[in-house]
């Protein structure tokens, strides 16, 4: 795609060159980008076929059985309609977004930036110990990490049984404060990931512009703001879409920890999505769920991508 | 990036394949299903595939299946049969079935089907009519009218052989009844005396959860059957109206059953609400709860003695001396003074089965005198069959069937249509939501309504109010 745009460009700004020269350019053009059409078949038919599907399935009264397995008819926005006027929709597109902003906007990428940095300055085995220590989370399949944070918050579970033993009674989390705890797992397992995206970034800051600034007198929090971050921004901007995008899916963790409940208070898109498709049979409608969460998804990226503008130096 | 839209690639492309599910029926059975057969094309064998549930604590049917199989596949010289036990909930257990059906290739041949899910299945074109081959059967005249309707489509035609029938009651701990001063023959007459023995068992064994009654949605169509509509149709409503063929919306019955979780709850006499909204409680109140005393009284239904009479891990011996049992009582105890609800599992075939013939004969195997006997004794079952009810073996094994089978006449059975499937999860949404307070009774109710009406049409449902 991006080679097609830059052909493209190229060609555009030669106003007065002979008219043949433009067409050979153009011919170029198109030879060198025969190598990615195998590349955008791919894509088209694994990628934009399905999402085509999901669109049309959404714009039916599919179910999973009964008559409208059968013979589903086109409903139009019929699916659409009824989940603007749902109040269950409304509340897990405010529960997605809590639960985006708290656990991948703040929680993974500023926690991980901290633990990046920290390390950059700590001793090389504190770092090496706490590295490792934080990939362990990474490391678990979900379903098992999913598994150990639901051992972690359940009413019997760890944390309570901590609380127990310095004599406070913790609250059944996993009903009291569902989302809490669903955004404290998030965290504790994709900070890993932040962290060493950021690492590698700041690696690659060059030492000497940041001596140069302190002997220019910057502070530290300075040089922070100043300077390592403008220069680590497109690491900022990839890990923030990364970090979003993959929060924005998160099924497993969420399901087995709380299954969306109690009632819905934790079911966050996909998980409202699943219910309605594969709980409640209706396939139409939960494709609707899904379609939104893809629109929302892709709001995220072209903000990231306007706002954080990773390819202009 | 990549990851999400894979992910969200994923989901379509499931989407994509139940689409195929519809689309599949009229072609019935072409060329794209050479995986499952290609096996078999060499000597003019046959699979037959059989999609079951089977869970740590639903074992019988894995038993029967393991008899009546080894008995099918030694009377049919090279046709194999393949077991696919799926081990899961209710709930998960129809996705699963449903999305086998997406496709020739992992359709099953014989099903294990919930009656409620029958016409359902049957309107979606999974299952295929048995009355041919049912007419050629000597054993379909053993089987009740009832039981035999239990089995039929909206077109008329019957799409499952029933396994057998039951019945919902209480059940109640008689020792945790006598350390809280009530009667061993205890039997309440209103929803009032269930509340306050239950009261009493809070006040005087406090360390025992006074009372269950499913109400969760993640207990899925138990929630809706022992949970709500014991009560729903012990207030004198109901879901549907057959005489105008309407789903009844506003009915007062419907509120009423609601305020009644509603009160429960606020006296804290459910389990917590981590053990309410729990998949599993159904296995670990009759598995676990129950029998080791930490659950007083139960709605459940009749089919729970056979895991205690089993020797997998429900196994209970001392069963008979601990476990009361009652009829649950309308809300007022207006007549007929007690409510049960039946429904009951069936074998069908599918209709992507390139062997129906076959996968009946094993279906007919499976459900013969002795096999049904078999699965009725030990999976504590009402026998539909007449030669299996008058069995004196039957009527010996287990002393909890007098007491059920004396339910069959006030008992109820869910609406008959392909949408009750449906409807039903807004039940168990209405129940949970009145039970975690996010919801008055007048509002989940309405919220019901409001649901029913979306799904159905407004033509289609009457206001009882």
């Amino acid at each position: 795609m991006t080679s097609l745009a830059t052909a493209g460009e190229r060609v555009a700004p030669a106003p007065g060159s002979p008219r043949g020269r433009r067409a050979r350019e153009v011919r170029l053009g198109l030879v060198r980008s025969v190598p990615l059409l195998p590349s955008l078949a791919l894509l088209a038919l694994f990628l934009l076929g399905p999402i085509v599907y999901a669109i049309y399935g959404s714009l039916t009264n599919r179910t999973l059985t009964g008559p409208n397995a059968a013979n589903p008819s086109f409903v139009g926005f019929d699916n659409y309609a009824r989940l603007f006027a749902s109040s269950d929709f409304w509340t897990s597109v405010v529960l997605t977004v809590v639960f985006l902003v708290a656990s991948a906007i703040i929680g993974q990428n500023v926690l991980g930036l901290l633990l990046a940095v920290l390390m950059k300055n700590g001793t090389p085995t504190l770092s090496r110990t706490i590295a490792a220590l934080v990939v362990v989370a990474w490391v678990l399949p979900e379903i098992v990490a999913a598994f150990a944070l639901y051992a972690f918050f359940a009413s019997e579970g760890t944390l309570n049984l901590m609380l127990d033993a310095i004599g406070l009674t913790g609250p059944a989390w996993l009903i009291a404060f569902p989302m809490l705890a669903v955004i404290l797992a998030n965290v504790w397992r994709g900070t890993a990931f932040s962290m060493m995206v950021y690492s590698a970034a700041l690696s690659e800051v060059p030492p000497e512009i940041n001596e140069a600034a302190e002997i220019d007198g910057a502070s530290a929090a300075q040089r922070f703001f100043r300077i390592t971050l403008p220069m680590i921004r497109r690491s900022i901007s990839t890990n923030l879409m990364l970090t979003t995008l993959q929060t924005l899916g998160v099924f497993t963790l969420i399901w087995v920890m709380t299954g969306g409940g109690p009632g819905f208070k934790s079911a966050t898109l996909p998980i409202l999505a699943y219910q309605q498709a594969f709980n409640f049979a209706q396939i139409g409608y939960g494709t609707a769920i899904a379609v939104i969460t893809l629109l929302i998804g892709a709001i995220f990226a072209m903000v990231y991508i306007k706002v954080l503008k990773p390819e202009v130096d | 990036m990549r990851k999400t839209l894979t992910t969200l690639a994923a989901g379509a492309a499931l989407a994509l394949v139940l689409t195929a599910c519809g689309g599949g029926n009229d072609s019935g059975s072409s060329g794209a299903d050479g995986e499952s057969t290609g096996s078999d094309a060499g000597s003019g064998s046959a699979t037959i595939k059989v999609a079951y549930q089977k869970t740590d604590a639903f074992t019988q049917l894995d038993d029967l299946l393991q008899k009546c199989v080894g008995e099918f596949e030694a009377a049919n010289d090279g046709v194999t049969v393949q077991l696919e036990p799926i081990a899961a909930q209710e709930t998960e257990y129809f996705t699963k079935l449903a999305l086998m059906h997406g496709s020739a290739a992992t359709a099953p041949d014989v099903i294990y089907e919930d009656t409620f899910q029958v016409r359902s299945d049957a309107a979606a074109g999974y299952l295929a009519p048995m009355d041919d081959y049912l007419a050629d059967w000597d054993g379909w005249d053993q089987f009740s009218d009832a039981a035999k309707q239990a089995g039929a489509g909206d077109d008329g035609s019957t799409y499952g052989v029933s396994m057998g029938t039951d019945t919902r009651g209480i059940y109640f701990n008689k020792q945790i009844f006598e350390q809280a001063g009530l009667p061993a023959d205890w039997q309440p007459e209103s929803w009032d005396d269930i509340l306050d023995a239950a009261r009493t068992i809070k006040e005087k064994v406090p360390d025992v959860i006074p009372f269950n009654l499913y109400s969760s949605k993640s207990q899925g169509e138990a929630a809706s059957m022992q949970g709500f509509e014991m009560l729903l149709y012990g207030t004198g409503d109901e879901l549907y109206d057959y005489d105008t063929q309407k789903w009844n919306v506003g009915a007062p019955g419907f509120v009423e059953a609601l305020t009644f979780i509603q009160t429960a709850q606020q006296d804290g006499l459910l389990p917590g609400l981590e053990d309410a909204l729990d998949t599993n409680l159904p296995n670990r109140i009759s598995g676990e709860l129950f029998p080791q005393g930490k659950v007083a009284i139960i709605v459940d239904g009749s089919w729970v003695p056979g895991g205690w009479m089993s020797d997998g891990s429900n196994s209970w011996p001392e069963w008979q001396e601990v476990a009361g049992m009652a009829k649950m009582p309308t809300s007022t105890g207006q007549e007929p003074g007690a409510v049960s609800m039946s429904g009951g599992w069936l074998f069908s075939i599918g209709s992507q089965s390139k062997n129906p013939e076959l996968a009946f004969d094993l279906i007919a195997g499976c459900l013969s005198q002795e096999n049904s006997l078999k699965y009725d004794t030990e999976n504590s079952q009402i026998a539909v069959r007449d030669d299996v009810a008058s069995d004196p073996v039957y009527l010996d094994y287990n002393p909890s069937f007098e007491f059920f089978s004396s339910l069959v006449p006030v008992t109820h059975f869910r609406p008959a249509t392909p949408d009750y499937s449906q409807i039903s999860s807004q039940i168990q949404v209405a129940a949970e939501s009145v039970l975690t307070g996010q919801a008055s009774p007048e509002a989940a109710a309405k919220a019901y309504d409001d649901a029913v009406t979306a799904l159905v049409g407004a033509d289609k449902t009457q206001n009882a109010g």
